[in-house]
């Protein structure tokens, strides 16, 4: 157990470790511009002065390092910084944006998940059957298919033909939870589509490579019931694949998330990204930038620490 | 190269011909296209009649037109993007095979740090520095994928390099061009080829996502992505032509994707299963 401990120690802290580096890069990313960004975004014509006191408002007057500790200090403390365009602090408006995101990716997890994993189950059950073929051909498409696409789909249907559906999901807080689920609807269903079929492969993939090890097959050739086999040899090995697949394609959907408010004008943390990203409203695409890195490595460390948990062999490495 | 046509699946055989038919359309754009890219032809929004066979845009430019015109934008811009992707994670991947040692170590971390931010912020955080122009826009995606390039150039190399006949060439005093030439990237091909199709897939769905949002191929020129935007509110009233450029860009994807299906089972040595 001891050992379990150690190693799950030494994953938070790579993890902590990477965190550190993406900021790091995140805070930088501006020194990359040859000249300088007041010139970016102010233009050429700008006065001296105007890009003297712009430097000075967004801290360029100081050596890089010290800008980056008050930067990295103010995350640790809550306070982002404030945005160029509106002057307001970010951390007035980014928590807002932040959860309404969080419920969007929820409502979608909730659906795509147990849907993936019982789907690709059975495809990889009945493997080369008419069912698996046609799963096979329709989730190959729809990878293909571009986020906006699906959304546009599903709001000529489901919002323009049936109208079922509100093809624009303005929530807000004062909203009622039932009418703030109803609106969240479709871009939630959009979502799932979108990332049900990266699930559904993947997690067919898993448990076929599972059911082809030597020791399925042996409980197979001593006449053990298939249902038995599924649940009492195959299962508890394949929790870890499967959490695993669970908890990457949670990443997947964070960052999917952007295109999909975009679309559906959901004021989510995407949507504030995008529009700062047009604005070139550079401290709030960093702090943007930084929550997704952070919920996206998170998630990536929670698959890794899982799949270590349900399988001791990866504690020793070779 | 016919004969393994005819022995390719249906679906693969059908990739192979859309994918034809769509270089087809981008390379003869100026013939095929009944107006000029950006000519503004008739009234916005004009419905599909016989003057404009899929009506007009926004600002009334012709639908079909701009349709024809974004296959040469948007699958050129997207190819140059994964080919730039390709040398740069191929040679720099193939080097850490080869070199090993400190240079592979740092390298695979630098890419393991890049890996860890989802690359869609990490575009749009890049594209706030250096500016949405096409330029900027290829070399800051080239080079975000390329990390995944090198991953797979590193691996598959890294088989290679262990094999007798590399070390031959080494021990009798080749160069590393040389080596990386004619050594290692022939038996690298096949795994290469069906990456450069999945790669393929994802930046040119990846730009279609940027040019979306309005941060990608930027106006007059014309392309898919962007036509989805500019046109969106006629899905509003119940007109089917927005969508169009978006199916062009799945149909195209869908292809590809159906061909690399094909050759990953190829390379896999034609398993039965």
């Amino acid at each position: 157990m001891s050992s379990l401990l150690k190693v799950i120690l030494q994953r938070l802290g790579l993890g902590l470790l990477t965190l550190f580096a993406v900021s790091v890069i995140i805070a930088f990313v501006v020194e990359l511009l040859p000249g300088d960004i007041t010139e970016a975004i102010l233009g050429q014509t700008a006065t001296p002065e105007t890009v003297a006191a712009f430097r000075k408002e967004i801290g360029l007057d100081q050596p890089a390092y010290i800008r980056y500790l008050d930067w990295l200090g103010g995350i640790l403390t809550g306070d982002l910084g404030q945005s160029l365009a509106s002057k307001r602090d970010i951390s007035e408006f980014v928590g807002t944006r932040l959860s309404n995101t969080l419920f969007l990716g929820g409502l979608a997890a909730a659906i795509a998940v147990p849907l993936a994993l019982l789907l690709g189950l059975l495809a990889a059950l009945y493997r080369n059957s008419i069912f698996d073929r046609i799963v096979n051909f329709t989730t190959l498409t729809s990878i293909s298919f571009p986020e906006f696409f699906v959304a546009y789909i599903l709001i000529l249907f489901l919002s323009v033909k049936a109208g079922i559906f509100p093809g624009i999901s303005n929530v807000s807080t004062d909203l009622a939870f039932s009418e703030q689920f109803y609106r969240t609807l479709l871009p939630a269903l959009t979502l799932t589509l979108v990332v049900l079929a990266h699930m559904l492969r993947m997690t067919r993939a898993a448990i076929i490579n599972l059911l082809s090890s030597p020791y399925i097959e042996m409980a197979r050739l001593k006449g053990t019931r298939p249902f038995r086999v599924i649940f009492h040899h195959a299962l508890p090995n394949a929790w870890g694949p499967i959490v695993n697949v669970i908890a990457l394609n949670l990443a997947y959907l964070v960052v999917g998330v952007v295109v999909v408010e975009v679309v559906f004008v959901y004021p989510g943390l995407g949507q504030l990204l995008v529009d700062s990203v047009s604005k070139r409203d550079l401290p709030v695409v960093q702090a943007c930038s930084i929550i997704f890195a952070a919920v996206y490595i998170l998630l990536n460390l929670l698959a890794d620490i899982v799949s270590i948990v349900s399988n001791p062999r990866l504690l020793h490495p070779r | 190269m016919l004969k393994l046509f005819w022995t390719a699946p249906l679906s693969a055989k059908i990739g192979i011909l859309t994918i034809l038919a769509y270089a087809f359309v981008a390379l003869f754009a100026p013939l095929l296209a009944p107006y000029a890219e950006t000519a503004i032809v008739g009234g916005s929004y004009e419905l599909w009649s016989d003057e404009y066979p899929l009506g007009t845009d926004n600002i009334g430019r012709d639908m079909l037109t701009r349709l024809i015109y974004g296959a040469r934008n948007t699958i050129g811009i997207a190819f140059l993007t994964v080919a730039l992707a390709f040398v740069v994670g191929g040679v720099v991947g193939m080097l850490a095979a080869i070199l090993g040692g400190w240079y592979d170590m740092v390298i695979g971390r630098v890419v393991d740090i890049l890996m860890a931010i989802p690359s869609l912020v990490f575009a749009l955080l890049l594209l706030t520095v250096f500016g949405t122009s096409i330029p900027s826009l290829v070399i800051i995606i080239a080079l975000l994928d390329s990390t995944r390039v090198f991953r797979i150039a590193r691996s598959a190399a890294m088989n290679v390099v262990v094999m007798e006949f590399v070390e031959a060439a080494r021990l009798r005093g080749e160069g590393m061009a040389w080596v990386i030439r004619k050594e290692v990237l022939p038996n690298i091909m096949a795994p290469l080829l069906a990456e450069f199709g999945l790669r393929f897939c994802f930046v040119f769905l990846f730009i279609a996502a940027l040019s979306f949002l309005g941060l990608g191929i930027q106006p007059p020129l014309a392309d898919w992505g962007s036509m989805v935007r500019e046109n969106a509110t006629l899905i509003n009233y119940n007109d089917i032509t927005p969508l169009l450029p978006a199916a062009a860009i799945a149909g195209l994807t869908v292809a590809v994707n159906f061909v690399v299906d094909w050759m990953l089972h190829l390379s896999s040595g034609l398993r039965s299963d």
